[in-house]
């Protein structure tokens, strides 16, 4: 029986060859570029290597290490509420601006389609930020309100634990019409006009009506890829983080993320091996979250 | 399942029924409020890039420069100049490896992405997952381990170790297939009862009925690789890429924040004009061709 079952999977694949033809230019740089290092990075995981020595198998210390680690659940935390505020509101926030974007016409949607997708084009114009929440009075925000008498004197926006976190949301939010939002544009191009026609004949009353009946069930597609690529973006956020507020060095970790926390072990402390079960941590993290909100959406 | 193929004049958006003014004016303002907080932070990255260094210490500041100066621009390009390598061979390095990239990429993903949503075989949903699960794992770790394949295979100071890694890209790949799954099976079946074979079939029905996607992708990937640095694997300064150049020139530091701007916006030129190549292409592909199950 086994060696039949063999045997006809044998016949399957080569009656396939076409099949895997077509696959096998992109699944050679996939798996050299993509499967083997995050093998390795999981293999690593499970050792001490300062990026000198040869790694020595150290079996879960790492692990039991990082559950013990204070300032990892700091990471963690923070973590955690940027994925939850960020994730969910960008998600709407860009399936909502790209479905009004949709209805208006056209001149005037491609013109806003670049305005609000022009923030997440170039990798670190972000760091404009940094001059309207600079810490002295020449920044906007504190001389703004200094001129309106609501503050005394200048505030440490992007420093003061008080406040950090509230602007790394902000301009996470800001940033977040990234690739949802355009795969969203491209969904709402992708339904087929003549539904619509349809579901006025139907009774379609308004625009939200058609919204719900007719364009979200044609999109469901680009709102599974929007919804994946959401929660894998939200939780290894940390460029913002790091670049405006100091990451890793902000006053008591105050807006490190676990991903600066990497950087943190991976490129300043050379502990690769650490660095890299945190990656793995977080990494089991997104995928249960995608496995736990996909299960909440019955998907 | 019927195959529809609407006529409709090219700029015509879908067919908007039932809409009322109201509405329509409520959505509008919003979009102001929204385009508004979006716009902002650029505009001024703009007009600190026409701004000369000491009016970044007015108080107040003022959001657009009282005497715009192209100074900014004229110290990155000197600064640029003084370098060993000119400006135009580092865009040069940068567009080569961006566009070849975009190119192949598009070419090898499409063709992954067929038979990963259209034909059944060995092993298919253990790929899927797989790409799938690629997606959610930080790069940022993976970066040393790469390295050490790319010194393996000779690519390290090689053009071509900034350019494969990059088509290693699963987001594309997954997009790709999620949009492939809803285009009509009766459509590719009438093409092999047609005599074509897979590579034709991916060539002139799958490719044409998803060009939203295909640009979608295009643009993602020529912006990944465009804002890769590179500057781990690539030493030697004649391959080096403008964002490298640029982040060498363009430190924090309010100072330099005219020049930092402007850099800023150099930078972001290519991505947007790509963009917008790609979006007026987007916005009217589909509203003509309605194939759908």
């Amino acid at each position: 029986m086994k060696i039949k079952n063999e045997h006809s999977l044998v016949r399957r694949i080569a009656k396939n060859g076409v099949s895997y033809a077509m696959l096998a230019p992109f699944m050679i740089c996939f798996i050299i570029f993509t499967v083997l290092p995050v093998l390795a990075a999981i293999g690593l995981s499970f050792t001490d290597f300062n990026m000198l020595e040869t790694p020595s198998f150290i079996g879960i210390d790492n692990f039991v290490r990082l559950f013990q680690d204070d300032i990892f659940l700091i990471g963690f935390k923070n973590t955690m509420i940027l994925a939850f505020l960020c994730g969910p509101l960008s998600y709407l926030f860009s399936f909502f601006m790209a479905w009004v974007i949709n209805e208006m016409p056209k001149g005037l949607r491609v013109f806003m389609t670049i305005v609000f997708y022009a923030p997440s084009v170039s990798a670190n114009v972000y760091f404009i930020w940094t001059y309207l929440f600079s810490g002295d009075s020449y920044g906007i925000v504190n001389s703004t309100l200094l001129q309106l008498g609501i503050i005394r004197e200048p505030v440490l926006w992007l420093t003061d634990p008080s406040f950090n976190l509230t602007i790394v949301i902000v301009v996470q939010l800001w940033l977040s019409l990234g690739v949802s939002f355009l795969s969203f544009i491209a969904g709402f191009q992708g339904v087929d006009a003549s539904q619509y026609e349809a579901g006025a004949i139907d009774g379609i009353k308004n625009r939200f009506q058609e919204l719900w009946y007719i364009t979200i069930p044609n999109m469901k597609s680009m709102m599974l890829f929007g919804a994946v690529m959401q929660i894998a973006n939200s939780f290894s956020c940390g460029a913002v983080s790091q670049d405006l507020t100091g990451g890793y060095q902000s006053v008591n970790y105050s807006t490190m993320t676990i991903l600066n926390y990497i950087t943190d072990y991976g490129s300043v402390r050379y502990e690769m091996g650490y660095a890299c079960c945190i990656g793995v941590v977080l990494f089991a993290l997104i995928v249960l979250s995608k496995k736990l909100i996909f299960k909440l959406l019955k998907w | 399942m019927a195959l529809k193929r609407k006529k409709q004049p090219v700029f015509a958006s879908p067919k908007k029924q039932q809409r009322s003014i109201g509405g329509t004016i409520m959505l509008a303002l919003l979009l102001i409020l929204m385009g508004t907080f979006m716009a902002f932070p650029l505009v001024y990255a703009i007009s600190s890039a026409f701004k000369p260094p000491e009016e970044f210490f007015l108080f107040p500041p003022p959001i657009f420069p009282n005497n715009p100066t192209g100074e900014n621009f004229t110290q990155l390009g000197m600064v640029i100049s003084n370098m060993w390598i000119s400006f135009e061979r580092y865009l040069f390095n940068s567009l080569l490896i961006s566009v070849s990239s975009t190119l192949l990429y598009l070419v090898i993903a499409t063709l992954a992405a067929y038979p990963l949503a259209k034909h059944t075989f060995p092993g298919k949903n253990g790929m899927n997952e797989m790409i799938t699960l690629a997606l959610m794992f930080t790069p940022a770790i993976t970066a040393i381990p790469q390295y050490i394949i790319l010194a393996y295979l000779g690519l390290v100071n090689n053009p071509l170790g900034v350019l494969l890694p990059t088509l290693a890209s699963t987001m594309g790949v997954f997009l790709c297939v999620q949009y492939m799954e809803i285009l009509p099976n009766a459509v590719l079946e009438s093409g092999r009862m047609d005599g074509a074979g897979e590579f034709r079939i991916w060539r002139s029905i799958v490719v044409p009925n998803i060009k939203p996607v295909l640009f979608t992708m295009m643009i993602f990937q020529f912006q990944a690789v465009w804002n890769t640095n590179g500057a781990g694997i690539i030493y030697n300064e004649a391959w080096k890429t403008l964002p490298a150049a640029m982040s060498q020139v363009a430190t924090a530091g309010i100072a330099r924040a005219g020049v930092g701007s402007a850099a800023a916006i150099i930078l972001m030129i290519p991505p947007i004009a790509v963009f917008i190549i790609s979006q007026s292409n987007v916005m009217e592909t589909m509203a003509h061709s309605g194939i759908k199950d």
